[in-house]
């Protein structure tokens, strides 16, 4: 089936030159992740830790909820909960108002991402300020983000110094990566100084303590959320940790598997606006909390193991269907096998169903994430939702897969049966064409040996018995 | 209407009732590393990023004013109330490079920090040996931006304030009971990898970090003087 | 688990359809280190392919049958990481709560893959008679992480003399099989099956083996398709080959195609 998926990811792998680019970043970032994890031992302690501490926090996530709001507001900080993007959207849209903003210096943050922030504020003539290298880069170029942590990972130096060249055209030309990144520096420093709202995601939100913890390696971070008048961060619902004391293995589990750094240049943790006698700091933090399906997530005991992300990417860095078609093949927020199974969940089986196919079920995906979310299994489960879904009553129907499926059930639970077809075929082996559908396009057919195994054994008597 | 979507979606999340549990107790990862190996490790991972690591006595001052004149540094920024401001007045060269002040509020000096400010001093709270990292609380005396902002970031240190890991730290140091409003961890000059996966340093936050580690009296003797 | 006296061989339904020769080269491998091989005639397949696809009820109808043909106590042993792990991992979890999880949890306990079998549990002892060559190795997914036997296989050919392996660039990557992944998603299969291809082409290696069928048949097909020269093998029939096989059996199978 010519599927909406097939065509974007099919565009993808037309496209050598990102490909190119995305295959040498993620060989470098898998090499980095081995070296920043040499002693395996230690690795496994810390995902057990990290399964333990993410766990703990889904499965006590109301109460942390409460605790968290309980926390920020002793601290300054204003709560805000939103349902769906929309809610969302227009949480943030009023505080900005209110400050009469028509500028918004922006952290990264996949969530902004996920409810098309900067569209939505956009159409409410408020701009929105990607400050991150990666994220400027695909503002530029009207782009979406390829990977979630490394935003222009498809895109090349030649690429980002023709366009920084087309936005900038009173700035020096060069292609020189420390020219790009001094040009990047010397564009937004007004900014920074003169915008009064910033905007950033969240990487975990300490119950105990009321405290936003952010990490990053340029400064725009800490920029966004300490030179305004006002910080607004926003992040998922199941971003909550219970503990101070649980961010240390959270922060080397995220930062190792991301980057294979052993620490980001930056952590950042943020507990509240400005206090009367302080030089600088915002005047106000907003955390707007977003559920977008997240709850209905957290509803399956299987399911919820999903919540468990942190966010690393190391996944997608490890899969190679990812590194065949790169984020924009997924054509979704979150792409990669963390992708695969997140969106299918967020936004509905009949709308992104297909993606939980988008893997072999190789298994890199789950060997190396920190959290040890099950990605296989998840998607798995994913597809036999999927098949259930289609099957009933105002379904998709997928009568021919239902009926292929089911005639190859009735052949291989009955042994008469089985043995009967496997020699028809070897017997048809000759007349059976050598175009196998999609598979031949790339392939050889596949060989029909002349006798089956199960004919062999018991010529050379191998029995059952 | 904000306390209909807190309502309703805390009330599916208790929908299915799941067993409370005690939070996973993690046991404090440390390393058992003597003051030296400590201050060693601390340097070794500071300059693995590109810090400009001094090791100094108490003529640190002078250092410093050396070090920003190498880099041709018209001015430092400093808070006089912190805990170092005045140490740092009064063995502050007459030729160094001009000390200012910071003591307003960030509302009247958003012009001179961003555009006229070479290089901002602060103290730090500890030091990470595992890591490299120095570790902030901003205070009144030295506020968040003189950190962030001027392109070079200087930080004194004293050995007996690094520790192994971030978990031993917090421990200590209780944390939990009293967070400050801002807490940064910060290791190296600002960096970014978003092109080609190939680092440059000095992004958007300062593009040196100067770290003077000063060995504190009553420790193993591991000063190297390099300056 | 020590040397058995006897094995449950399951010979999987990819070796029955396309490569028999590896099937029965196993069984003659472990048969000759005095083990009785028992091969249950009612045997079909996993059921992994309706597994996968999310078709669970199908694939469970299929795996029932499995049950009862490898009722015992004996090792069962298969020549292919991907089904063994259908057995012994997804086994468990298809029959959670059902009438047939013990039965499940039983079998998946006594599921070997063959190479780990002649590796680890009855180190077998192999002469290799066969010339010098250097062969590149595929590990399949499964035996790499699923089941976590690639180290057997590694030491298994090891043991051979005049062998010298060879691992193709980005080994650890999945050659794009995937079982209904390759119809379902067939471009991006293809891309995967290119680069494996011409990772295993570039090591100059004339022949590459596996412990799994299913990535032989992408990537020998593919390999074919692109031109490249050389061969593909299971392991099995590999080592029956080097070891003790009769010229009449050993003829590696130069290409996928229909004869």
């Amino acid at each position: 089936m010519r599927t909406e998926f097939r065509i974007r990811a099919a565009r993808s792998l037309g496209r050598p030159r990102a490909r190119g680019n995305i295959r040498r970043a993620m060989d470098g970032l898998i090499r980095k992740r081995i070296g920043a994890f040499p002693d395996t031992g230690e690795l496994e302690r810390l995902r057990d830790q990290g399964q333990a501490i993410r766990d703990h926090a889904l499965n006590n996530l109301p109460e942390l909820l409460e605790q968290l709001e309980r926390q920020c507001a002793a601290n300054g900080i204003h709560v805000h909960w939103a349902e769906d993007a929309d809610e969302a959207n227009a949480s943030i849209l009023a505080i900005i108002r209110r400050h009469n903003g028509h500028a918004v210096l922006k952290g990264k943050s996949m969530v902004s991402e996920e409810i098309g922030l900067n569209g939505f504020l956009a159409e409410h003539a408020i701009e929105p300020i990607e400050t991150d290298l990666g994220e400027l880069i695909i503002q530029l170029a009207q782009e979406h983000p390829s990977h979630i942590v490394a935003p222009a990972v498809h895109k090349d130096r030649r690429e980002v110094a023709e366009l920084f060249a087309q936005h900038f055209p009173d700035e020096p030309h060069g292609e020189d990566i420390e020219h790009l990144t001094a040009l990047a520096r010397r564009v937004m420093r007004a900014r920074f100084r003169d915008t009064r709202i910033g905007l950033s995601g969240v990487n975990f939100a300490v119950a105990e303590t009321g405290t936003l913890c952010l990490v990053e390696n340029e400064g725009n971070g800490r920029m966004s959320t300490t030179a305004p008048d006002v910080h607004i961060a926003i992040t998922g619902i199941e971003k909550v940790i219970a503990r101070l004391e649980h961010l240390p293995p959270l922060l080397t589990l995220l930062i190792r598997s991301a980057t294979g750094q052993p620490i980001t240049t930056y952590v950042n943790m943020i507990s509240g606006p400005r206090k009367p006698q302080e030089l600088d700091g915002p005047r106000e933090v907003h955390l707007v909390l977003l559920d977008n399906g997240r709850s209905r997530i957290h509803a399956d005991p299987e399911l919820r193991a999903t919540l468990r992300c942190i966010r690393c990417g190391a996944c997608m860095n490890h899969c190679p269907v990812y590194t065949r078609i790169g984020g924009h093949g997924y054509g979704t927020v979150y792409p990669g096998p963390i992708g695969a199974i997140l969106e299918p969940q967020l936004q509905g089986l009949e709308r992104q169903g297909e993606l939980a196919q988008a893997s072999t079920l190789c298994g890199a995906c789950g060997d190396v994430c920190p959290v040890r979310i099950p990605i296989p299994q998840l998607l798995n489960r994913l597809r036999s939702e999927h098949a259930r879904q289609k099957a009933a009553p105002g379904g998709s129907g997928a009568f021919v897969e239902r009926a292929i499926w089911r005639t190859w059930a009735s052949i291989h639970a009955n042994p008469g049966r089985y043995r009967r077809g496997l020699w028809l075929v070897m017997r048809l082996r000759g007349l059976l064409g050598r175009w196998m559908g999609p598979w031949t396009r790339t392939r050889a057919a596949v060989r029909i040996a002349p006798r089956s195994l199960h004919e062999l054994a018991r010529q050379e008597g191998f029995h059952g018995d | 209407m904000a306390t209909d979507s807190r309502t309703r979606i805390l009330e599916r999340l208790k929908a299915q009732r799941i067993e409370l549990s005690p939070a996973p107790v993690i046991p404090v990862r440390a390393f058992d590393w003597d003051a030296a190996e400590t201050a060693d490790r601390f340097q070794h991972m500071l300059e693995s990023v590109r810090a400009e690591v001094h090791r100094v006595g108490d003529d640190w001052p002078r250092s410093l004013a050396r070090a920003l004149k190498v880099r041709r540094a018209r001015n430092l920024r400093y808070g006089p109330e912190g805990p170092l401001g005045a140490e740092l007045a009064a063995g502050w060269p007459t030729d160094g490079p001009q000390l200012l002040a910071q003591t307003q509020p960030i509302e009247t000096l958003r012009d001179d920090l961003f555009d006229a400010t070479d290089a901002g001093f602060t103290s730090c709270l500890a030091g990470i040996a595992e890591t490299g990292s120095l570790v902030l609380w901003p205070s009144p005396a030295e506020p968040r931006l003189l950190s962030l902002v001027p392109p070079i970031h200087c930080v004194l240190i004293e050995t007996h304030q690094i520790m192994s890991t971030l978990h031993a730290l917090i421990a200590a140091k209780s944390w939990a009971d009293a967070m400050p409003t801002n807490a940064l961890l910060i290791s190296g000059p600002s960096k970014s990898a978003d092109i080609e996966q190939t680092l440059a340093y000095g992004v958007h936050g300062p593009k040196s970090l100067i770290v003077l580690l000063r060995h504190s009296p009553g420790t193993a003797e591991s000063v190297h003087e390099s300056y | 688990m020590s040397t058995p006296d006897s094995i449950l061989f399951f010979g999987t339904c990819l070796i029955d359809l396309n490569r028999p020769e590896a099937g029965l080269a196993a069984m003659r491998l472990i048969e000759g280190t005095g083990i009785k091989v028992r091969f249950p005639g009612d045997q079909t397949c996993c059921g992994q392919p309706a597994y996968n696809a999310g078709y669970r009820d199908e694939a469970r109808r299929v795996a029932r049958l499995q049950l009862d043909v490898l009722a015992g106590t004996e090792p069962v042993v298969v020549p292919s990481a991907s089904c063994a792990g259908m057995l012994r991992v997804h086994y468990p979890r298809l029959f959670e709560g059902s009438a047939d999880a013990a039965r499940a949890e039983q079998l998946a306990g006594r599921v070997v893959e063959f190479c780990d079998f002649l590796e680890r549990i009855i180190d077998i002892a192999l002469v290799d008679h066969g010339p010098p060559i250097r062969v590149a190795v595929h590990q399949s997914c499964s035996a790499r992480r699923e089941m976590a036997v690639a180290d057997s296989a590694t030491a298994l050919l090891g043991r051979l003399t005049n062998v010298s392996l060879v691992e193709p660039d980005h080994a650890y990557e999945c050659c794009g099989f995937g079982g209904t992944f390759a119809i379902k998603e067939p471009e991006i299969s293809a891309a995967m099956a290119n680069d494996k291809a011409a990772a295993v082409a570039a090591t100059q290696a004339p022949l590459l083996v596996s412990q799994d069928c299913g990535c032989l048949i992408n990537i020998g097909g593919t390999a074919c398709k692109q031109g490249h020269r050389f061969q593909v093998m299971h392991i099995a029939e590999f080592l029956w080959e080097r070891c003790a096989a009769p010229a009449a059996l050993s003829q590696a199978t130069s290409h996928e195609s229909i004869q």
